[in-house]
Formats: structure tokens, C-alpha cells, sequence
């Protein structure tokens, strides 16, 4: 219960105006640009509540997806898509030895929640591979889809290695998470990572995050979590194939597959040599192919 | 954000987004020269608030102060206070609702009136309906108050009209509820949330 | 235990996970493996209902073990009390406790009391059903402190019958009543042990998981005693938290919207109680010691609040004027009472009862008999709809055209659409300010009572009947605003803290109010709130910084007295030094002869922890009470771990069954609680115990996606999609059992009603095994209904109404039911 001393500068029950440089007060940092921020979401503290999905739905004005029962633990958004740009997957693992489990792993759950949401990578594949421009790098560092230049030619979807970026049914551009581009222009943390009711999301410079993340690491291994990762940070499992890190990067306790996320995810421009062999072996053997129908043709 | 633009706006818009004068002046084109005019106009919409007052989270009883952001007498958004010793600007899934919950296209906004063995509701101006259940609540009352038990123990009261609900009320609003129910009219069937 | 945290109070669950973080454990028992449960360090399965045998075996494992903390429970608690000696426990009357009487179905107390004396309740039940004068039996208080043995060796001191009574409460015994492995449940019982006493303390959360039982009162009396004996109360990281659900509950409860109570914890006159005069309701509502013996000021100031000049000493204070309750009109019997066409009119003021009302067909069809009822929400409940829209009419066993209620849907601001105070689980009350109007007609309740009683104060304004005068001398002169005329939040709140009568000037604390109508004060425990004119505390915005010592003072404002720890005087032992350093709140300061620390002291601020009463003077209140009587709300000022009076189905808690449980008592003959309130009627009908038409163990429950009713979530497209329908989570092995896959539809069906809902079949719920035996446990969401985004059957169809005798809760936490693959057939 311990509050941000500039909190006392604002003791009126109506307030002037918007608090300056909040994230400050929520995230124990301002804003500024020129920097690098991210998120490192910490699965050891998630609750499964999905206040980031709430947070961000509403302050990003997305629809609701009217999904009904999934029967997937508790979640039944899904995904993420152009309408959910932060999700919460749930993953059971209660049996043990054939009976149930009573004493918990300390800080890590029987049943895995994680949130999930953009990973905002550097470099960022989606940015790459748009052709208008529309998706940019901020001077936050994150990766924003402009939606008054996109064209929804939908490059991006398919060069995401996580299954991030999607096109709306609605209005036929990409959607994604903008880190809440507007919000870090007035010096306000994201919405998600403000919401979290256990800090499960944490916002803030990379750095600074990558300095907590490693030493959350040390605490939790020393705790007896040893399968405790971090995924996405520099030189840890996501952040390959060409992706330097992922600026949302994760701290997870069990393999990446279990949580949807690939075990290697990599840049397509890394694909490409390999791709274009084998797109080359494939014409060359279709002309084979049809040489040799047209020959057996000729045959008949 | 604006939806429609004039050919003027278009023209000025693609000279202005154009990146490729300020690829040429040294901009990475993968960041500032990429901006478009919406990325450099943003701002967050709290911004645009004329009123920002302090509420408390309605949902659960633990606590959590807001922020209620308003414009021209809408809520524009309802956030965490960062102020508040118990959430500290978080709030859960409920909370962080608070502002679908106020604009939720379900809200009610006239009085509906359903007659007695009528298929459908009807709509009554408020004063209709202040009236006529000031009414109702006085000749059920007059009907059935009774003041002393056979035996001659006073009871003051009437068994015929209920009230349900305060949980989700201010503690004004209980007050004046058992002060006019209880202690004006003598109504005994007086509960709320609190016990079940 | 009885909460799951993480689910339902996440915001709170913060503070668990902070302290986890710091090294604290964390323990969840619960029927269902949860959210919380996840984040826990230790989880432990429990059938539902079976809490009080895990309480008990704590209570057992502590004794026997001698893990208690003895220099608290000793100094601070009545274990050395020595009780009357004809007082007997379950064990030795299988299940009953002395002085049952089998014709009326009750106990007398006589014998639960302490030897040679009569202890009044603390709370609004304070009398006490003996045979002899109850007034002048408690006046022995005066005589002398209460006997006591600190031996602990006279067998009738309430250490031996704890016990006695608990000895059966075996770890062996809890893994086959409760279903929890017994390694589990000692690893428990070890854990809160070693994180009790000086340097450590536990504390216990519990919610509606206990209260919602016909034992739930005696589940949270087995906390307490829990935290009595481990020194866990009065002290920082102590005590038990009651984590409430509505954002006013407990504002509700203290200013109440509730039948037996005044506001802040004043009995209503009760006509077959001595109650007939003022005189009388004040004899024998004071307790002759402790701080209630002050309860004729609050009485007395309450009545000037309400009836202003009306209320004339002569006429005693308008005392008459109040209505006497003449049995239970709480929520359940008010069901049957619809029904039953005892109640005409109704006001739903924010609440949904044809979800959230126990045997909610029975509710429904009590609404259909009303002439008329007046509904108040932001959008059309279901209750609102029962006409059209309801199970009986869709089932076509009433029509529409058959149903005269007059029905009356007034649109309801919100929050931020009107100001005023809330208080919270923790006691802060808590000011929002009305930042925008309402839509439309939209208008507050505050708007509607006031002008629904200018209306009538209008109507009766010619009436020279008795039984007018207290509407017409009700005191209704609040400010409005505006052009919708609110009145003002800000004046009633005024009225709560109290004034000065006739010149208003607000007054600062309740040791100021009198009983002789110079002051009036709507509600005495909030008295401090509003001290000044122009201070409105609730609205304050000041906590501490990161220097500040973190109880937060300058934030809001805490009933009583502002203070945020209650029974703080227990932090420091029986000298008035800090238990440890680590643990350090209050302490006495010789040097400044008073309590010093960073709470207000809940104490007499310069009384010394040596202080003795001269027993010679015949002292009352407080002057009775000793410098090492922390508990100054309690008659004797110590913890009740044997609690004489005040509760109407044990001194001490006992096993009992749920009214309807899969398995007969293990602990006793006597099934169930003898005193539980049971309507056992053609619409109500129960299951009797271990019947195999009704083989499965029901618990119904929240989810954080949905608040209560469904309402405030069910109609907000963001959060209705995130559990869009209802569902029943069962095992994987019942689920193989009847052959039900996940998402099936499956029918769950008791005496009252049938639903039918999606499975879930899932891991987290698990079949207990009981020497021997397997019970199947189903889960049920109660939120949903035919309203709004996310619908599904009403859980409490199946509910029956059944209710705690204390409170009159209903039992919606554990029943039995049957459960079968496929979809009802509507009884059309």
C-alpha cells in the first residue's frame, strides 16, 4: 500500500485536469521520446481476471466478438484478432501422479494464465513486409499500424511469426495492439498494463524491464521454480530468427507451445534463401512434372 | 477521428504523408518518415475532458477509486484513480468495465409502465409514475396497517409492502430508505443484498 | 477459506500476492480448484459444506499440539472463563448442546453461560432467552470481573470444554467428513501455526462461501476462535476479513436496509421482546458493561435524527412511532410472503431476485401475485420481465393475461451519474462525486425517496390518525439541486454524523452525543465522518507517502473513529508493549500516559493496561472493563472463544450437514442444524439426507467476468463476451460416469426446478472420497439469466429456501441434486 509521493501534489476530490506524466505514478516512470518501451508480462503473477482485455477493449473502442462458451478452461476469447488485442490464454495441469495436485509450485500455477498481445518486435516483420508505410516504428519504439495509410493489402498477416496482426472484417484494414501509441503521447501507461490488479503486465522502458525480468528470474529459480523463463528478451528463446527481442516479452514456466507461442519464431526476410530454393525446386519440378505428362501424353 | 475528407483534405493529406521528401532529408523511413498526419496529431482522449471526478469502483466492496473523465456532460472514460491507497489506478475486469456499463446500449431511459393483465409495457412520463405509486403505496398501506396485536402490543406497522435492495446504493440512499419505509410509513419487509 | 480472492476481490488478492511475494504463505481451501487456488502455495479440496470439521480439526490439532499463543489467548480471551455447570457439548449429547427443548424447537441458554452470571450479546441480538429476569440477571456483571480459572485446570473453564468438545475433531475424522487428504490438512493446521504469534501473524479470508450455509454464522465463529487462540486478532496481518460483494454492503449493513436492525447495529423494536416502551427497549437493549452500555445516547439521537421536533422527551422521542417486527422478515420468508399474498407492494431498489433469489421459480411466481411492484435498475432485470419473460410463463403455467401486478421499470443513475458515500469491506466510507447526469429519466434513489415521500408527507398532510404522525413529523427538509431538484447527498450524510438539536452545528464524535434529544445523530458509528461543517472525511484524498506509516488516515474515512484496525488495544500485550517489534501497532507510552501508534487506538486513549475496576463502586460500562480488555464491544471486554449468548444454534461450532447433503453426519446422530430455518413446503420441497434420487454435491458460485445478478456485466458487450453462457463444471470422472463430454448440455435438476447448461468438464473439480465412499461434486454458476449479452438458466432455480437461524442466509453453497446429459423438457 505503498503510493507514489506526487500523489499528495493532487488532493482534490474534482481534479484540475489530467494528472501529468501518470504512467509515473502507475509505472513508477515517465514517458518520453526517443526511448524503448515494452511490456514483460510475468505469467507467474496472473490471475486469469483478463482486466487487459477489459482495459483494452475499452479504451481502444473494439467490439465484443460474441464468441459464446468455448469449453477452453475459461477463456473464451480465443485469440487475438483485429478485435482482441490482448488475450488471455488458460491452461490446465492439475492431475499429478494420477491424483490431483495440492501443494502448488511456489509462484507458478496449476493452471497456467497468460496474457498474451503483440510482441512488438525488433525488428518487427509485419513493418517489413507492409508496402504503404503504414505500419511504422514510433518514437517509442513500438510497432503501430496507421490506419489512415493502411490499404488492408494484408502483408502483414502472414508475416507475423505469432499470429498477431489481423484484418478486420469491418473496415478491411490490419489491427493490432499500438501499445497504446495515443496514451504514451500523453504520458499515460497502457491501459492493460495499468488495469493489472497483481502486475502481471508490466510497462515500461526495456532496459529497465530486462533488468527486472532477469533478476524475477533469479528470485523464482532460487524459490525452486527452476523451468522460470524469460522469452522474447534479448538472446532468449523468442527473440530468433533474425528477432533481435520481442519489446513484449514474457516470463514463462513451461515450453512455449504450451502457451500458442512458436518454439522459434523467426523473420520471413530469414526465410527467404531457404524459401527461394525452395520455390525454385518446386518450379523446376512442376516443369519437370508437366514435361513428363506431356511426354506420357504424347505417349498415349 | 475524422471520416470524411474533401478532395482539398485528401490532396494536402497525401502531400503531407508523403514520406519520401523526408526519406530524402535522412529520416529512417521505417520510423519518423513513415508518420502519418493521424499518428502525429494523436493525443490520448483524457485530454479532452472538461470535468474529472473522483468515484468509487460500484461492483465489488473492495474499494477501488476511479477517475470519471467527461466531456460536454458524457462520460468520455473511467479509469483507476492512481491516487487511491487500495488499487493504486488498477482495477479487475468489472471495474475496468465501469465505462460499458454506464453507456451499455441496454440502459434504460424513460419510465416503462406494464398495466394490470396487459401483453406490453408502455412508456409514462416520470412525474405519471411518482404519482401513481405514491398513491398505491398509500392505500395499500391504509388497508392494512395495524397499530396494536390483539393483546393490545403496539406494532405500528404494515405487512403489505416490501423493499428490496441497497447494496449496490450509497449509504445516503439506505439512510433516507429506512428513515422513509421504516420509520415514516412503518414497513417491516425492509432487506437488501447485505444478508444473502 | 469460504472466498476465492483471486475471482472475485482481485483487486484485493493484490495485497495477498504482495505479501506472498515477502514470504508469506498462502492457503486455499475450497471445494472447487480456482483462479485461487493457482496462485496459492498449498490447495486444499473440501466437500461443500463440510468447513466447520476442517475448523475444528484446526481447533483440535492447536490444542492438543499446544500451538496456541498463551500469553493472548490468556490475557485477552475468556478461555479461563468458567461456565455453568450444567453446560454440555455435541459430543456428549450427539449433536445437540445442553438446553434444547424439544416443543418449541430452541434452546434456552441458561446453562451456555458463564457460571453465576448472564452475559448479553454484543451486537444487535442482545437478549438473551432465559428463564429468569434478564435485566437483572446481568446486572451481576457489575458485582465483579467474571470467574476465572488461569490454571486452566477447573474442568469446566472453557479451555477444558474446548477440549472435550473438539477432541473428536481428528485429522482422521476431517479426511473422511471433508474429503481433504489428512497430510494436507496437518500441513495446514502446522502452517498457521508457525505464522502466528509475537513475531508473525495469519489471517483467515472468508466470504460468501461461508456465510451461504444454515451453519454459516458457526464457520466464522470457528475463525474467529481459530484466531482468538493463535493471537491473530487486534494485530497488524491479523484478523479475519470478511471480503463482502456489492460496493455498499457493508454500508447496507450498517446503515440497514435490513428488517431487525437501526442503523449502526440498534435492534428494531421487536413486539414479543421488552420492547413496549422506550424505557423498556433501553433497559434491556444496554448492556450493564462495555461500550454498549452507551446505547441510549445512540437510541435516543437516532430518534431526534428522524423525527426532529416531533421527537419530545414526554413522547419519548417518538419511540411509538416506530414499527415492531413480530418474527423473521428477512429475504426468504419475504419470498414466501409474496407468494403467500402477505405482501402487496414492492420496491426492488437495485436488486435482482428472480436470479438471484433462492428457489427463484418460487420467487417468480411470488412476484406474479403482487398488486404492484416497482422495479428501479439501469436496464430490464429480470425481474422486471417476470411477466412475459419468466420460467413459469415461458413453461405456460401462467399467462400473462392471468397476472395483475402493475409493474413500474424506473431507469437508475449509476455511479458518477450521482454523489454520495460508500463504505466499503474494510469500513471506509468512501465519497463519489456526481460527475454527469443520468440518461433520460434516469434519477438517483435518494431523488426518488425524497420526492416519493414528499408525495406522501402531501397525501397525509390532513391526517389527524395516530398512526400518521410519524410520517408527518419524519424530518424531510433536505436541500435540493438543480433542475431535477436532487436533494442533497451532502445534508443526509450530514444528518448520519450527527448535530447539535435545534442549532445543526455538526458534532465530532459520538462521545458527544446525549440521551436527552439535545443531539441527533442518524447513525452513531459513523459519527466523525462529517465533523465539521464543510469537511466531508469520506471525501478525503490525502494518503500517506511512500514515509507515511501506510494505514492511510488522510484517505477517506474509517467507522469508528476513523480508525483502521479494529481492537488494536490487543497489538500490544497485556502491559501495553508491543508484542514484537516486528509487529509493532499500538503501545502504551508511561511517559505520555497514553495509547501512542499510527491508528486511533481502539481504547479509552488514556486508560492504563493496569487499570483495574474498583468493583466496590458497582462500575458499569467501560468503567467495568480492565486495561486488559481489548474487545470493549463485548459485555466482558475478551474474545468469546465460548460465546454465551447471542447465537441461537451453539456456543460453540459443531458439524452439522448441510440441510441436504449426499452423506449422513459422521460426527454425530443429529444430521443437520437443529435450529436451521427449514420452509418445508409443496413449493419448496427438500431433499431428505443421502438420497440417491439426489446423489451429487451442489455448490454454486461467481465468476470474475460477472458481478452477482448478471446485470451490471451481463448488459456490457466487453465483459458479457468473456463468459458468454452458464455452465456446470464437473470431474472428468463423473463426466465418464454418465457419459457427458464437454459442452454437452446437461439438465441439473432438484425437488425445486431443472435447469439445463453447458459442462465443463475439468480437473479442477474433483471427486472427494470419503472413507470409502465417492461424492461427486457439481458446480453451478448462479450469474445468468434471460437478460442482457450472456444468458443462460437461472442457478438458483434449484435452490432452496433454507437459512442460517442466526442470520436467515440461505444454504445456496452446498444442496444436492441430479445431473443427466441432455436438455429439459419444458413442461409444456
Amino acid at each position: 500500500m505503498t503510493v507514489h509521493p506526487r500523489v499528495l501534489d493532487y488532493p482534490q476530490s474534482f481534479l484540475p485536469g489530467v494528472i501529468p506524466d501518470e504512467a509515473e505514478l502507475t509505472a513508477g516512470q515517465r514517458v518520453g521520446a526517443g526511448r524503448s518501451y515494452g511490456f514483460f508480462t510475468d505469467t507467474t503473477l496472473c490471475i486469469g481476471c483478463k482486466a487487459c482485455e477489459v482495459a483494452c477493449k475499452e479504451w481502444n473502442a473494439l467490439p465484443a466478438d460474441d464468441l459464446g462458451l468455448r469449453g477452453t478452461s475459461y477463456d473464451n476469447t480465443g485469440d487475438l484478432s483485429a478485435t482482441t488485442w490482448r488475450h488471455v490464454h488458460f491452461i490446465e495441469h492439475i492431475a499429478e501422479n494420477g491424483g490431483r495436485a495440492t501443494t502448488m509450485p511456489p509462484f507458478q500455477s496449476n493452471w497456467l494464465m497468460m496474457s498474451d498481445v503483440c510482441k512488438h518486435c525488433s525488428p518487427a516483420p509485419c513493418l517489413e513486409a507492409c508496402p504503404t508505410g503504414a505500419i511504422f516504428r514510433t518514437e517509442f519504439d513500438t510497432v503501430v499500424v496507421q490506419q489512415d495509410i493502411c490499404n488492408g493489402c494484408g502483408y502483414c498477416v502472414p508475416a507475423c511469426p505469432f499470429g498477431v496482426v489481423d484484418v478486420s472484417l469491418e473496415d478491411g484494414k490490419a489491427h493490432k495492439c499500438t501499445l497504446c501509441y495515443d496514451r504514451l503521447k500523453g504520458g499515460l501507461e497502457p491501459a492493460c498494463a495499468k488495469s493489472c490488479p497483481t502486475d502481471s503486465i508490466q510497462f515500461g522502458e526495456l532496459g529497465e524491464l530486462h533488468d527486472r525480468a532477469h533478476q524475477r528470474v533469479e528470485v523464482l529459480h532460487a524459490k525452486g521454480v527452476e523451468n522460470a523463463y524469460l522469452y522474447g528478451a534479448p538472446g532468449t528463446p523468442g527473440a530468433t530468427g533474425g528477432l533481435q527481442q520481442l519489446n513484449a516479452f514474457f516470463l514463462l514456466t513451461a515450453p512455449p507451445e504450451t502457451y500458442n507461442l512458436p518454439r522459434a519464431p523467426s523473420r520471413p526476410a530469414e526465410r527467404v534463401g531457404p524459401s527461394l530454393a525452395a520455390g525454385l525446386a518446386t518450379i523446376a519440378g512442376l516443369a519437370f512434372a508437366s514435361l513428363a505428362m506431356f511426354a506420357a501424353g504424347r505417349a498415349d | 477521428m475524422k471520416l470524411r475528407h474533401t478532395i482539398a483534405d485528401r490532396v494536402a493529406g497525401f502531400v503531407r504523408d508523403w514520406s519520401l521528401p523526408r526519406q530524402l532529408a535522412g529520416e529512417d523511413p521505417t520510423r519518423e518518415a513513415a508518420q502519418s498526419t493521424m499518428s502525429r496529431q494523436l493525443r490520448p482522449r483524457l485530454e479532452e475532458a472538461d470535468t474529472i471526478g473522483t468515484s468509487i469502483c460500484p461492483y465489488c466492496a473492495v474499494g477501488c477509486a476511479q477517475l470519471v473523465y467527461a466531456k460536454a456532460g458524457n462520460v468520455i472514460h473511467i479509469e483507476g484513480d492512481p491516487r487511491s491507497p487500495i488499487n493504486e489506478g488498477t482495477l479487475c475486469p468489472k471495474g475496468a468495465a465501469t465505462f460499458g456499463w454506464l453507456t451499455s446500449p441496454q440502459r434504460l431511459t424513460k419510465v416503462r409502465y406494464r398495466a394490470p393483465y396487459s401483453e406490453s409495457w408502455e412508456e409514462r412520463p416520470l412525474g405519471w409514475a411518482m404519482d401513481r405509486i405514491a398513491y398505491l403505496v398509500k392505500r395499500t398501506r391504509d388497508e392494512t396497517f395495524v397499530s396494536n396485536l390483539p393483546d393490545g402490543t403496539p406494532v405500528n406497522h404494515t405487512l403489505a409492502i416490501g423493499s428490496l435492495g441497497g447494496a449496490t446504493l450509497d449509504n445516503e440512499e439506505n439512510y433516507l430508505i429506512k428513515k422513509l419505509f421504516g420509520a415514516g410509513l412503518g414497513m417491516v419487509w425492509i432487506e437488501n443484498q447485505a444478508r444473502v | 477459506m469460504g472466498s476465492n480472492m483471486a475471482e472475485n476481490h482481485p483487486i484485493a488478492f493484490r495485497f495477498a500476492l504482495q505479501a506472498k511475494e515477502r514470504g508469506a504463505t498462502l492457503i486455499h481451501v475450497d471445494p472447487r480448484f480456482t483462479r485461487t487456488s493457482a496462485l496459492c502455495d498449498i490447495y486444499a479440496p473440501l466437500r461443500p459444506g463440510s468447513d466447520i470439521a476442517f475448523l475444528g480439526g484446526i481447533i483440535n490439532y492447536i490444542l492438543e499440539h499446544d500451538l496456541w499463543f498463551k500469553e493472548y489467548a490468556l490475557a485477552f480471551t475468556n478461555l479461563s472463563t468458567i461456565i455453568d455447570e450444567r453446560f454440555q457439548d455435541a459430543s456428549e449429547l450427539d449433536g445437540f448442546f445442553s438446553g434444547w427443548d424439544e416443543e418449541s424447537r430452541s434452546y434456552k441458554y441458561d446453562s451456555w453461560q458463564y457460571q453465576g452470571e448472564v452475559v448479553p450479546a454484543s451486537l444487535a441480538e442482545h437478549y438473551v432467552n432465559t428463564t429468569e429476569s434478564f435485566a437483572d440477571k446481568t446486572k451481576r456483571m457489575e458485582k465483579g470481573p467474571p470467574p476465572r480459572d488461569p490454571t486452566l485446570q477447573h474442568p469446566h473453564c472453557v479451555y477444558q470444554i474446548l477440549r472435550r468438545h473438539y477432541a473428536a475433531y481428528t485429522p482422521e475424522m476431517v479426511e473422511r467428513t471433508t474429503g481433504c487428504p489428512r497430510e494436507v490438512f496437518v500441513k495446514i493446521a502446522e502452517a498457521l501455526a508457525r505464522n502466528s504469534g509475537r513475531e508473525r501473524t495469519g489471517t483467515i479470508c472468508y466470504a460468501v462461501g461461508w456465510t451461504h450455509h444454515t451453519t454459516g454464522v458457526q464457520m466464522i465463529r470457528a475463525a474467529a476462535m481459530i484466531q482468538g487462540l493463535l493471537g491473530n486478532v487486534g494485530r497488524p496481518g491479523g484478523g479475519i476479513l470478511a471480503l463482502r460483494g456489492h460496493a455498499s454492503i457493508q454500508g447496507s449493513t450498517d446503515i440497514p436496509t435490513l428488517y431487525n436492525m437501526l442503523p449502526t447495529y440498534l435492534p428494531q423494536p421487536n413486539a414479543f421482546k421488552p420492547h413496549k416502551t422506550l424505557k423498556d427497549y433501553l433497559q434491556h437493549e444496554r448492556t450493564p458493561t462495555g461500550w454498549w452500555h452507551n446505547f441510549p445516547k445512540y437510541a435516543v439521537s437516532l430518534l431526534k435524527a428522524w423525527y426532529g421536533d416531533g421527537a419530545r422527551a414526554d413522547k419519548e422521542f417518538g419511540y411509538g412511532w416506530l414499527p415492531r417486527i413480530v418474527g423473521d422478515h428477512s429475504q426468504l420468508p419475504m419470498t414466501l410472503a409474496m407468494r403467500d399474498g402477505v405482501i402487496r407492494g414492492m420496491f426492488m431498489l437495485g436488486q435482482n431476485p428472480a436470479v438471484g433469489g433462492h428457489n427463484a421459480g418460487l420467487v417468480q411466481r411470488g412476484l406474479a401475485e403482487l398488486d404492484w411492484l416497482v422495479v428501479r435498475d439501469m436496464t430490464e432485470t429480470e425481474t422486471a420481465s417476470f411477466w412475459y419473460a419468466g420460467r413459469p410463463v415461458r413453461d405456460g403455467e401462467i399467462h400473462p393475461r392471468d397476472i395483475r401486478t402493475e409493474v413500474f421499470l424506473m431507469p437508475a443513475s449509476l455511479a458518477a451519474e450521482k454523489a454520495g458515500s460508500v463504505t466499503n469491506t474494510h469500513r471506509l466510507l468512501q465519497w463519489h462525486d456526481k460527475v454527469v447526469s443520468g440518461p433520460g429519466d434516469s434519477r438517483s434513489e435518494t431523488w426518488f425517496i425524497f420526492h416519493l415521500g414528499r408525495r406522501l408527507k402531501q397525501l397525509y398532510s390532513a391526517s389527524k390518525n395516530p398512526k400518521d404522525a410519524g410520517l408527518l413529523a419524519l424530518t424531510w427538509d433536505y436541500p435540493t439541486e438543480g433542475e431535477e431538484e436532487e436533494p442533497s447527498a451532502d445534508s443526509v450524510l450530514k444528518e448520519m454524523n450527527g448535530y447539535t438539536w435545534p442549532e445543526r452545528r455538526q458534532i465530532e464524535s459520538f462521545q458527544q452525543l446525549k440521551d436527552d434529544g439535545t443531539t441527533a445523530c442518524g447513525g452513531w458509528l459513523y459519527c466523525g465522518v462529517y465533523p465539521n461543517e464543510g469537511d466531508n472525511r469520506a471525501r478525503a484524498r490525502h494518503p500517506d507517502g511512500p514515509e507515511g506509516p501506510g494505514t492511510h488516515l488522510g484517505w477517506a474515512w474509517a467507522w469508528p473513529a476513523n480508525r483502521r484496525n479494529m481492537y488494536n488495544r490487543a497489538s500490544a500485550d497485556e502491559q501495553g508493549r508491543p508484542w514484537s517489534e516486528r509487529k509493532r501497532l499500538m503501545s502504551w507510552d508511561p511517559a505520555r500516559d497514553e495509547w501512542v501508534g499510527p491508528d486511533v487506538v481502539d481504547f479509552e486513549p488514556k486508560k492504563p493496561p493496569g487499570y483495574q475496576p474498583d468493583w466496590g463502586e458497582n462500575p458499569t460500562g467501560m468503567e467495568a472493563l480492565g486495561g486488559d480488555c481489548p474487545f470493549i464491544m463485548i459485555a466482558d471486554g475478551k474474545a468469546s472463544l465460548f460465546t454465551p449468548s447471542g447465537l441461537k444454534d451453539a456456543p460453540l461450532p459443531a458439524h452439522y450437514e448441510p440441510v441436504e447433503s449426499p452423506i449422513k453426519n459422521p460426527f454425530y446422530g443429529r444430521q443437520s442444524s437443529p435450529v436451521a430455518k427449514v420452509w418445508n413446503r409443496p413449493d419448496n420441497r427438500l431433499h431428505e439426507p443421502a438420497d440417491p434420487r439426489f446423489p451429487y454435491a451442489l455448490t454454486t458460485y461467481r465468476l470474475t467476468e460477472h458481478h452477482s445478478g448478471g446485470i451490471p456485466t451481463r448488459t456490457v458487450p466487453v465483459t458479457a463476451e468473456l463468459q458468454p453462457e452458464a455452465f456446470a463444471e464437473i470431474s472428468p470422472e463423473l463426466a465418464e460416469q454418465l457419459g457427458i463430454r464437454n459442452l454437452d448440455w446437461v439438465t441439473v435438476a432438484t425437488l425445486r426446478g431443472e435447469v439445463e447448461v453447458k459442462a465443463l468438464v475439468t480437473e479442477r473439480v474433483r471427486p472427494f472420497r470419503l472413507d470409502g465412499e465417492t461424492v461427486h461434486e457439481v458446480g453451478l454458476v448462479w450469474h445468468f439469466g434471460w437478460k442482457g449479452f450472456a444468458q443462460g438458466d437461472i442457478a438458483n432455480i434449484l435452490s432452496a429456501v433454507v437459512g442460517d437461524p442466526n442470520t436467515s442466509i440461505h444454504e445456496g453453497k452446498a444442496f444436492t441434486c441430479s445431473l443427466r446429459r441432455g436438455r429439459r423438457e419444458a413442461a409444456r
